[in-house]
């Protein structure tokens, strides 16, 4: 185990990339869930 | 026959000079202790603290061992082989708990599932952190503790190969016990009083059962396009779900529940605790892994917490931000936290649907931060 503060900033690249990934997945899922919603109704015409 | 004929009896007992023995007896009783005195995720920290106890009895027969130069099978080597290294457990408790979840109250409201993906923040902070003292696999499986997920940090410290695998499972099966000691402080130190009054009425949308069958299958191609790697743990996930939803299979929907869930978690804990040799387990970067585990926790706490302050900022109908901290994924605990925070401030404000469905969007994103690690670092 070394100390190489360093490395916190190299790897900040991962974080952006991480979470902006994670942010647009969960969005498309969310865009699919609202559709799925739309189109098939609970009651509605099949 | 003579006293040293009895010798072997006694043989053991010098080992035990050995502090770090009964170091680890100690931290085993103190597992168990805390599973029975405070009930905190007792199906694992019992097992895991009995093994820890198991494992560290010199020259224990239940781990693998040389003897006269060739090494003896332990069964807890043995299970942890075939179930632990080839990540068979954890992917068979995913079938469990995807069994376990409803995901109605977020289908009814699918936005509430972005909180999810903010409350990931701990995991790539605290990778970042991390790297500053491990090596990039390491410091990876490391911030994965943060995906406040038992079997999707057993998966990703398995096939990133991390030499730290006993101290992340065990930091990640503890702190999701320690999930209502953790984030109440945290989500209090962010909010204000005002902020934690903010009421959200709830309206029951209803769901068409299509939507909760096709819901399991479409997110598990979505995530499987993006991260390949997490195909096994979402595929599992969502395959005990689809269980659960498809209304023909309730039978093994009830096994994969409970008979399955609970049969995997035994082996599971006890196997885990194969790990906690004292050799591997006392060292100073087991102490740094287990503080950067709290850190990991609290960073995802904060994430969930600011990002629903941040998008107050913008709506004029206000979120409760402690919702936000409910993303992190420890299913069903957060969610309850946050519930009985709100009740604490209001007795009227009832913020468990919101809060639940915050909370099951924490496990899909959780999963989905799982793979994106893998597919940086595999």
């Amino acid at each position: 185990m070394n100390f190489e503060p360093t490395n916190f900033i190299s790897s900040l690249e991962y974080l952006a990339v991480g979470m902006i990934s994670i942010f647009v997945v969960i969005g498309v899922i969310v865009l699919v869930t609202v559709l799925l919603n739309k189109i098939f109704r609970p009651g509605g015409k099949k | 026959m003579s006293l040293s004929d009895f010798s072997f009896l006694v043989q053991n007992i010098a080992e035990l000079a050995d502090w770090r023995y009964v170091t680890m007896w100690v931290i085993g009783g103190l597992l168990i202790f805390l599973a029975i005195k405070y009930e905190m995720e007792p199906t694992l920290l019992l097992p895991l603290g009995f093994g820890t106890i198991l494992v560290n009895i010199p020259f224990s027969g239940a781990i693998d061992r040389l003897v006269n130069g060739e090494t003896e099978s332990g069964a807890l080597t043995t299970l942890f082989n075939a179930g632990i290294s080839n990540e068979l457990f954890p992917l068979i408790l995913f079938i469990g708990i995807g069994a376990m979840i409803d995901f109605g109250p977020l289908l009814s409201n699918p936005k509430l599932m972005i909180f999810g993906a903010a409350a990931q923040f701990g995991i790539f902070f605290t990778f970042c952190t991390a790297s500053m003292f491990f090596d990039l696999n390491d410091a990876a499986s490391i911030g994965i503790i943060g995906a406040a997920d038992g079997p999707t940090a057993i998966v990703v410290s398995q096939k990133l190969d991390s030499a730290y695998q006993g101290a992340i499972m065990v930091a990640a099966y503890s702190y999701m016990a320690l999930v209502p000691i953790i984030q109440p402080p945290v989500i209090k130190l962010l909010t204000t009083k005002k902020e934690r009054l903010i009421r959200m009425p709830y309206e029951q949308k209803s769901v068409s059962k299509l939507t909760k069958i096709l819901f399991p299958i479409i997110i598990t191609v979505i995530a499987g396009i993006v991260a390949p790697e997490s195909v096994s743990l979402i595929g599992f996930l969502m395959f005990g779900n689809l269980i659960r939803e498809c209304g023909v299979l309730n039978s093994l929907s009830e096994t994969a529940q409970n008979v399955l869930a609970n049969l995997i978690t035994i082996f599971l804990g006890i196997t885990i605790a194969s790990q906690m040799q004292a050799e591997k387990f006392l060292k100073p970067d087991t102490l740094l892994i287990l503080g950067l585990g709290l850190f990991a926790f609290i960073f995802d706490t904060a994430g969930g917490v600011i990002f629903a302050k941040f998008l107050n900022l913008f709506l004029k109908k206000k979120i409760n931000p402690m919702i936000g901290a409910a993303g992190i994924s420890a299913f069903p605990m957060s969610g309850r936290v946050v519930h009985k925070m709100g009740i604490k401030e209001d007795p009227q404000n009832f913020l468990l649907m919101q809060s639940i469905g915050v909370n099951v969007s924490g496990q899909i994103a959780s999963v989905i931060a799982g793979g994106l690690i893998l597919n940086f670092f595999m």
